[in-house]
């Protein structure tokens, strides 16, 4: 099976005074109608990769890559104006906080008509119709109430659902999940998810995954990238996560408490200077 | 802050519905405001080393007339009292006469005013149809020479003296190219010739249908103006640019352009629309500016504004004028602060 | 060698006293100011302007003063007079490098009395809270609510006109911004641990105010005022020229800008030296005050 999405050695580089700083290092790995997670300490290079597959390193970032191939075609061959068309319409992403990723001065209605009516010809009161469905579909009740209503009013776990309806609504193939849940209260946290999953499933989309929180991306993923300092170190099947090999991933599993085996004391994560040096490991499924 | 702070008592008290609380609450804090502006403009009149009676009665006065004048005035009584009499002639919107020409400053100050309406009005209109547009542009191709032209426009805005950039002005396209008319509002021949509607000779030309007199009043009034609109323009470019800026790095930026949206929709649709409650700010505070203090422009171009006004009074030590006109020119400042703080909550959701 | 260590003992990261690491720092701020080569030309025509107002006596190829109606007016370029004469025959040049004394004397009394002010007023009132508080920044209000050039006109016809008094006006007009700047860091230093720390350790406001909070304020103050002086030298100017500044003859850039301008059309250059001078000072205040901002303040930049 052609996978959805592919990418052969991708790297995100930053322009400093002291130099270039690589964020993402040149790293490579497929996505088929799956959920891959990767997983990495802030400043792995994890969410660059999202950004970097929309194009959206803004200048003076830079984006490099053999080729990210979208159902085949390179996307770092398209120009500006046609990158527009795969954005939304094809991959969609969502971000951490509802309330910085939602216009605030903007009512919720107006935000989600504009993302359909950007890639359908569509009249105001189909589209109209087309967000309620959506809104809806993400379990939001009185969804006629909440298309007029601003961000503000919502809470976190309204306002990521709100998120989702959102970037679902073009019909995407491709979703991108900047840590979803992080900003989110533990108890809304599994609705959210079990809601983007339900639609991912029924769509038949590709997600990619990104969160820090290794117990849920082995809960929620099929296939896990372990990302550190801008490369991919493992790769494995989320549920045999626990029987990682790399001593980074090792690391991360011992520094979390478990309840079926409690510790005294937890592991502290040392690093060792190598794993940076270490060529990365291919993702490709 | 005080205020509300202070309100904090009354809430536990009664409860009032919220609006008006608000309503109070702005309502007191002009009243605040206006008497402390009172109270210096009545200060400076008191410690002014010119003698009110003297100055109406004359040097030569008896003294006998001059005491009359004296308790006319009310001087013999305390400051608190003098105080209050004070405000109760401004709440009538008596300011006392002009020592210079006799007339009621009230009126004069109605007389004068339109002029320098018009003249800020317009540069206004310049400082918003330039500056906005420059920093919007010059903060979404940051680093671009349109955003380094932004910079040096500012820059040279911030630095030059309005007076001699104004005679320079003067010098080059009045005295050099002759493309504009002299000092004044309107030409020689002009003067007095459509019937004063409004006070704004553009509208009152336009109304007369006299378009040779409205072409005459713009080729005076353009020079200052653009003057005036420079000078906004290299305040309301910097701000909108900053920000434009913080807004551009805001998250829900990128959610638009996950969306697909082009650029200009980005910058247009969603940026621009956040930084709608800050720029009205920052206008009304340029408008202010420009309605207060065109003192210089207005003394350069010789035009009969209120800066002209006040200056020629302070010149010839007419107190009444120069307290009138600076009570006048606060009261403008004070209400187009509330204006925006108004205007604030119209646009801005959360403020509700 | 030795200057090769003493650039390693200043850019060290592990300082070995106090004054060592606030040497280090003030040479880190030092070497990114001096990055920034607009600031640094600002700095130079600063420094270069002190310079001249010092050695004025030695520069001025004539006394200012000294008057020579047959010479009046004379063109720019002019002999012995590379400037021109202005109405009465004095040399414009002579006049200007003079003019820099006052210009500066103006700066540094503003520079003295609006921050402190300002500073005073701001960290009483954020310190001590409650009425004070209210009263204090009620007034920062009223102030802030006048038309500055209005104030400052009615103030000076109040005191007389004169370089002293136009000072007086424009530092009453100008210390509110900086009491609002100085209440604000206060208001944020106050409520920090180690502010609690130092009063458990029994430490008094007077001692807290003046050892802990000033000095912390001082930093966005200097930031303020270099880019205020722009405006202060403007206002000084606008102050001279409507004849409120500084009386005749003095050698007042504003007020020989007002005295050329009745010939203006036909001697230009009068008005026009004078001009270019405020406008150099000013500019290079603009773009001093731009670089410190960036080196100590850079939150507030973009």
């Amino acid at each position: 099976m052609n996978p959805l999405l592919d990418i052969e050695n991708l790297w995100v580089r930053f322009p400093t005074r002291q130099g270039t700083f690589d964020a993402v290092r040149g790293i490579s790995f497929s996505l088929g109608r799956e959920r891959l997670g990767i997983v990495g300490e802030s400043g792995s290079g994890k969410s660059m990769t999202g950004r970097a597959i929309l194009r959206l390193i803004r200048p003076p970032g830079i984006v490099e890559a053999d080729h990210i191939k979208l159902g085949g075609v390179d996307l770092l061959e398209k120009s500006e104006k046609e990158m527009r068309d795969v954005r939304g319409e094809r991959i969609s992403m969502v971000m951490q906080d509802p309330k910085f990723s939602l216009n605030p001065v903007m009512t919720i209605g107006d935000q989600i008509i504009e993302a359909y009516r950007l890639h359908n010809k569509a009249s105001k009161s189909t589209a109209w119709t087309k967000a309620l469905e959506m809104l809806e579909a993400v379990s939001i009740r009185n969804p006629e109430r909440v298309m007029r209503a601003y961000p503000h009013e919502m809470s976190g776990g309204m306002g990521q659902r709100i998120m989702i309806a959102m970037m679902l609504i073009p019909n995407p193939e491709i979703l991108i999940a900047d840590e979803p849940t992080s900003a989110l209260d533990v108890s809304v946290q599994r609705q959210v998810l079990d809601i983007m999953d339900k639609l991912v499933k029924e769509r038949g989309m590709g997600l990619i995954f990104i969160s820090h929180d290794l117990n849920l991306v082995a809960d929620f993923c099929d296939r896990v990238l372990i990302m550190y300092a801008g490369r991919i170190v493992e790769v494995c099947d989320a549920d045999k996560l626990h029987d990682a090999q790399h001593p980074y991933t090792r690391g991360l599993l011992n520094s979390l408490p478990r309840l079926d085996t409690p510790r005294d004391r937890l592991d502290v994560l040392t690093r060792d200077p190598s794993w940076s040096d270490a060529p990365s490991v291919s993702g490709r499924a | 802050m005080a205020l509300i702070e202070d309100n904090g008592k009354g809430r536990a008290r009664a409860s009032l519905p919220p609006w008006i609380q608000t309503a109070f609450l702005t309502i007191g804090s002009i009243a605040m405001t206006m008497l402390g502006l009172l109270f210096v403009t009545f200060i400076i009149g008191r410690v002014m080393p010119i003698d009110p009676v003297l100055a109406i009665v004359g040097e030569r006065a008896s003294q006998s007339t001059y005491d009359a004048v004296f308790l006319e005035l009310g001087l013999d009584k305390p400051l608190i009292v003098q105080f209050a009499y004070y405000i109760w002639d401004v709440l009538h919107l008596d300011f006392g006469t002009s020592l210079l020409n006799a007339r009621p400053v009230a009126e004069d100050i109605a007389r004068v005013f339109p002029a320098t309406l018009e003249l800020a009005t317009l540069g206004i209109f310049f400082g918003i149809v330039f500056g906005v547009p420059l920093g919007v542009v010059a903060a979404a191709r940051k680093g671009s020479w349109i955003d380094q032209l932004a910079r040096v426009l500012a820059l040279v805005g911030y630095s030059m003296p309005i007076f001699w950039l104004g005679l320079m002005g003067l010098l080059i396209f009045y005295g050099i190219l002759g493309w504009v008319g002299g000092p004044g509002r309107v030409g020689i021949f002009y003067v007095d010739v459509v019937p004063s509607v409004t006070g704004l000779i553009l509208v009152d030309a336009a109304l007369d249908g006299n378009w040779d007199v409205f072409k005459d009043a713009f080729s005076h009034i353009i020079l200052p103006a653009s003057l005036l609109g420079y000078y906004s323009l290299a305040y309301i470019s910097r701000m909108t640019r900053s920000f434009m800026l913080e807004q551009l790095s805001a998250e829900y930026i990128t959610t638009a352009r996950v969306k697909g949206m082009s650029e200009w929709d980005v910058i247009w649709k969603h940026a621009f629309r956040n930084i709608r409650v800050q720029l009205i700010t920052v206008i009304a505070l340029s408008y202010a500016t420009l309605l207060e203090g065109s003192v210089l422009t207005e003394i350069i171009f010789s035009w009969p504004g209120i800066g002209s006004y006040i200056t020629t009074a302070l010149l010839s030590a007419d107190m009444n004028a120069v307290l009138g006109g600076t009570v006048v020119v606060g009261l403008i400042f004070i209400l187009l602060n509330i204006f925006s703080d108004l205007l604030y909550k119209v646009f801005d959701p959360r403020a509700k | 060698m030795a200057e090769q260590t003493l650039r390693e003992w200043l850019l060290t990261d592990t300082p070995t006293s106090r004054r060592h690491a606030k040497v280090s720092a003030f040479y880190q701020g030092w070497l990114s100011f001096r990055a920034n080569t607009m600031a640094m030309i600002g700095l130079g025509i600063l420094l270069a302007l002190v310079l001249i107002a010092a050695a004025a006596p030695f520069l001025a190829p004539h006394d200012p003063f000294a008057q020579d109606l047959g010479n009046r007016l004379a063109p720019l370029g002019a002999e012995g007079h590379i400037f021109g004469t202005d109405s009465l025959g004095r040399d414009i040049l002579s006049r200007l490098i003079y003019g820099a004394r006052i210009t500066l004397y103006i700066v540094a009394l503003v520079a003295l009395i609006a921050p402190v002010v300002g500073l005073l007023m701001g960290t009483v009132s954020g310190y001590v809270g409650g009425w004070v508080d209210i009263v204090l920044m009620r007034i920062t209000d009223i102030f802030l609510a006048f038309p500055r050039l209005v104030l400052a006109l009615a103030f000076v016809a109040a005191l007389g006109a004169g370089i002293e008094n136009a000072v007086i006006a424009i530092s009453l007009t100008a210390w509110p911004p900086y009491a609002r700047i100085a209440r604000a860091e206060t208001l944020t230093i106050r409520s920090s641990d180690y502010i609690s720390a130092i009063q458990l350790q029994g430490a008094g406001g007077l001692r807290i105010i003046t050892k802990h909070i000033w000095p912390l304020c001082i930093s966005s103050l200097i930031v303020r005022v270099t880019l205020d002086m722009a405006g202060i030298i403007l206002a000084a100017a606008g102050l001279g020229f409507l004849g409120l500044g500084a009386q005749p003859p003095s050698p007042e850039w504003g007020a020989m800008i007002s005295e050329g301008r009745r010939f203006i059309l036909d001697h230009w250059w009068v008005a026009t030296m004078p001009g270019l001078a405020i406008f150099t000072v000013s500019l290079a205040f603009n773009l001093l005050g731009d670089g410190l901002r960036d080196v100590l303040d850079p939150k507030a930049g973009e």
